[in-house]
């Protein structure tokens, strides 16, 4: 079959009923598209199906044929990093990283559809893609940034503690 | 910040001159030779182990340690380029390959000093000679937020500091003039009087062939040029375009995939399996049965898995298979009664005599807690890949342990260390978990038996059900209370003790305290969880100390506050939580607020939850956290790791749970091991107080709070105790009443 994967059409001979996030990664050797659940609980694998977040490890590749697949890495454009992918960098979002192609693909869909998602719309868009890094707070800054909403200032500059060697050393 | 003392280097002498052999920041120079091949790249000179500066005046960190999102690469160079006075702009970061040189030296000089402990949970993952000093220690592990506080602390800034004085005696001796008016900034040499400037780049071999300084003198923290400043981590750009590389994404020539099913019930092992029609399959290449699993390898991941779960393995019956975490809990309750009753109990800490006066309160106040096993569910499921040649071996995996594969890899294989190479990859999510080499172990014994390269995954059924388990564990508590209120004793009885050693103990001035604990070993296997044995205990101590609060009629800030006024680092953060947080606000109706204070991987950490109760459900709506980690080398990092430390400890405290049922696990994925999710995770502000005090580690100290601030502040909203985890467990029958003003 025929699969056009960011702009690009390219063959695969795999079995149709196979799980688009696995033709993605091993046979087309895009590896930006994540395994996290198989079962489309936790958003690692989402990438988008005519413009909607699907979540690729429950959507057999068959089921795309002739439909336009975005994965992360055709997430920005020949001019650069997406909006998103900018805001994600200035909000220093990711730690491990894994999950945050997924978070990106679903953040991305959602402002394709409402350019000006209020705090509530971003939960309910999000709510299905897991961060065990809990960088939720910093996900919600970066769309908020994105969608061109100011973020609320960033944490507060250290203060000076108070170490008193000595009297430290009395109690363990 | 202090010197580099003389019995540090005496013992890095003897121990880079021993088996450890590790000390390569103290002697630089020392194991060049063996190091240089592996790390030097063309034209480049070592100017000691864990630093390289090219001729184009690039200096390459070579960091000991792994990047799983908590951004120790940025960090640990950030403090060697500051001592280093490097241009931050050319600094470029590599991670050490895993060699025994390489080994993580801070931990072993800690353990030989006694002033940092190996977590003792770590032991399975070397071999039985890890705790033998003078054995081979293959420590290269990411861990017990170490690596800013030990490594970062006596590796990298000393090895920073030590290149650039020799770098200034190089340059000193071209230009026969005195080394002192030899400046070293922003990765440049000059000398005023003369107008002479060179780049460090130039002057790298001639550095390199120097003695090493014996005391590079430290900077203090108002020379601090780049440590405390919050640059951007360098590991972001790829994690949101695709391009990083985690283990999951090697690419191999010639692999195949590999999926398993492990046996059910730990310990029990394969009697037999029915392959046939699975091996007809196209695309299969093998099934290949082990001790306790059976795998398929097939061209592709999802035809391995189709088929490996279409096999009917049968599986040797143990002892442990009609066990369940309630039978669990009842053998907590038997070990500990047997101990009281034979007098065998395990001190931790014994200060006065906390059984005489508890025997003689006034009133005494006693309580019950526990928590179940925890799974790590790191977002990477599990994973490694192997691929044998003649007499090589070669590992793609991302590792918190990656010398500790390299050694059990070729134990298991029964071949030599130096013939097993480990291409370590970013991790997704570690938290401990990927601390054991039990995956990368199966990876190799399933390639060499399928004769092919193999990627292996488990699905995340596998990962759930086959971890290294945070324990269950259960802890009583007896505090004695005097009539007029006065906490005079704390008596505590736990299972099941792990590290590190000082988890249990509490910070508070209680005259008399008896610690002590028990052993009542289960069949399911544990290993270090974020925060280890602080995950469990910041609970038990924490909301047990409410609840004595609440007893005397106290406000649980309060009496914190009179029982540390002889600790004011502790009280300086706790006061910075409660003030930031609004403590003394009214609540409304229906809403409470919850306070605790813990003292972790020498950081301390007070945590605020603030409450609300939702249809009978608590919603925990904001969370303010102050720390003091004694300096914060980056800021925002920093306040990142307290962000993803609570949110992690808070999935725990509300959703964590792995159930046994008939010895096996019976959570599977994340609808039933539920994660939080973005539309329930609180506000969280985060307040970092420098105190000063030695650095502390940032990684795992923000965990072990937020489960017994939100517990607290669910009894301050209902007056529900909450003294089992997860709160998700527990029924809320409450009404709301107005509070007396």
């Amino acid at each position: 079959m025929e699969l056009l994967i960011n702009g690009q059409v390219r063959r695969l001979d795999v079995d149709p009923q196979m799980p688009l996030l696995w033709a993605i990664r091993e046979n087309l050797g895009l590896t930006g598209t994540k395994f996290g659940c198989g079962v489309a609980q936790c958003g690692a694998c989402t990438v988008h199906v005519d413009g909607k977040a699907v979540r690729s490890c429950v959507t057999p590749v068959a089921s795309v044929a002739g439909k336009a697949v975005t994965t992360i890495e055709g997430l920005g454009s020949d001019a650069g990093l997406h909006p998103l992918q900018q805001a994600w960098i200035e909000q220093q979002v990711p730690q491990c990283g894994y999950c945050q192609s997924g978070q990106l693909m679903s953040a991305a869909a959602l402002l394709m559809e409402n350019p000006a998602p209020d705090d509530a719309a971003i939960d309910a868009a999000m709510r299905g893609n897991l961060c065990r890094c809990g960088m939720y707070g910093r996900i919600r800054r970066a769309i908020r940034q994105a969608a061109g909403r100011s973020t609320e200032a960033p944490a507060s500059e250290p203060a000076v503690g108070v170490y008193e060697p000595r009297r430290e050393k009395r109690h363990g | 910040m202090g010197k580099w003392t003389r019995r540090g280097l005496i013992t890095a002498g003897v121990l880079a001159g021993g088996v450890f052999a590790v000390g390569v920041a103290i002697r630089p120079g020392r194991r060049q030779g063996e190091l240089a091949p592996l790390v030097a790249g063309e034209g480049e000179a070592m100017v000691n182990d864990w630093v390289l500066i090219g001729p184009d005046n690039v200096v390459t960190a070579v960091i000991p340690h792994s990047e799983m999102g908590q951004g120790v690469h940025t960090a640990l160079t950030q403090m060697l380029a500051d001592e280093l006075d490097a241009d931050w702009s050319m600094v470029r970061i590599r991670e050490a390959p895993a060699e025994d040189a390489y080994a993580n030296y801070a931990l072993g000089r800690g353990y030989i000093l006694g002033d940092t402990r190996v977590p003792k949970s770590l032991d399975p993952t070397i071999d039985g000679l890890f705790l033998q000093v003078g054995k081979a220690m293959h420590l290269q592990i990411t861990g017990g937020s170490n690596s800013v506080r030990n490594t970062g602390r006596v590796g990298m800034r000393v090895a920073g500091a030590a290149a650039r004085q020799m770098l200034r005696e190089a340059a000193a001796e071209a230009w026969g003039v005195p080394v002192q008016d030899v400046v070293a900034a922003a990765g440049r040499l000059l000398h005023p009087a003369t107008g002479r400037e060179a780049t460090y780049g130039q002057f790298a071999p001639a550095a390199g062939a120097r003695r090493p300084p014996v005391q590079p003198t430290l900077k203090r923290v108002d020379e601090f040029r780049i440590m405390g400043t919050s640059v951007p981590r360098r590991d972001i750009p790829a994690k949101v375009d695709g391009s990083a590389r985690f283990g999951i994404d090697a690419v191999v020539e010639g692999m195949k995939y590999a999926a398993v099913v492990n046996a059910p019930v730990f310990g029990a092992v394969l009697t037999s399996v029915d392959a046939d029609e699975v091996s007809r399959r196209p695309g299969v290449h093998a099934v290949v049965t082990l001790k306790d699993a059976v795998a398929v390898v097939a061209d592709g991941w999802w035809q391995a898995q189709q088929a490996v779960a279409s096999l009917r393995p049968q599986w040797s019956a143990t002892e442990a298979d009609s066990r369940s975490s309630e039978a669990l809990y009842k053998q907590f309750d038997a070990s500990m009664a047997q101990a009281l009753e034979d007098g065998r109990e395990e001190r931790d800490e014994q200060v006065g005599d906390a059984r005489g006066v508890l025997a003689n309160a006034a009133r005494v106040v006693e309580a019950t807690y526990r928590v179940p096993f925890l799974a790590h569910a790191c977002m990477e499921p599990m994973n490694a890949t192997v691929a044998l040649s003649d007499g090589a071996c070669e590992v793609w995996l991302g590792s918190q342990n990656p010398l500790g594969t390299k050694h059990d890899v070729a134990a298991a294989l029964g071949i030599a260390p130096e013939t097993v190479r480990v291409h370590n990859h970013y991790m997704g999510g570690g938290f401990g978990r990927r601390s054991q080499n039990d995956v990368a172990i199966q990876a190799a014994l399933i390639a060499r038996e399928a004769g092919v390269p193999v990627k292996l995954i488990w699905s995340r059924e596998e990962d759930i059900r086959h971890d290294h388990y945070r324990p269950a564990v259960t802890s009583r508590f007896r505090a004695g209370i005097a009539a007029d209120g006065r906490i005079l004793a704390w008596e505590n009885q736990f299972v099941d003790k792990h590290e590190p050693v000082e988890a249990p103990l509490i910070p508070y001035a209680v005259a008399n305290r008896f610690v002590h604990f028990t052993s009542s070993p289960t069949h399911v296997p544990f290993g270090p969880w974020r925060s280890v044995d602080h995950s469990q205990h910041g609970f038990f101590t924490e909301a047990f100390f409410d609840e004595v609060a609440a007893a005397v009629g106290r406000d649980p800030y309060e009496l914190r506050r009179e029982l540390l006024a002889d600790k004011p680092r502790h009280l300086a953060v706790l006061d910075l939580a409660a003030g930031k947080a609004g403590w003394t606000r009214p609540r409304e109706p229906g809403h409470g607020r919850g306070i605790a204070l813990q003292q972790s991987f020498g950081s301390i950490v007070a945590t605020v939850a603030e409450v609300a109760m939702v249809n009978n459900r608590p919603r925990v709506e904001r969370v303010v956290c102050a720390v003091d980690a004694g300096y914060a080398v980056t800021p925002d990092g920093l306040s990142a790791q307290m962000e993803s430390g609570i949110l992690y400890g808070l999935t725990a405290a509300l959703y964590g749970e792995i159930s046994i049922d008939n010895g096996a696990v019976l959570q599977s994925n994340f609808h039933d091991y539920r994660v939080v999710r973005m539309d329930e995770a609180p506000v969280i502000e985060v307040h970092i107080l420098n105190s000063g005090a030695p650095m502390g580690g940032g990684g795992e100290p923000g965990t072990p709070g937020i489960a017994p601030a939100v517990a607290n502040a669910i009894f301050d909203a209902t007056g529900h105790r909450i003294r089992e985890l997860p709160i998700s467990r527990h029924d809320f029958d409450y009404r709301v009443e107005e509070r007396e003003a």
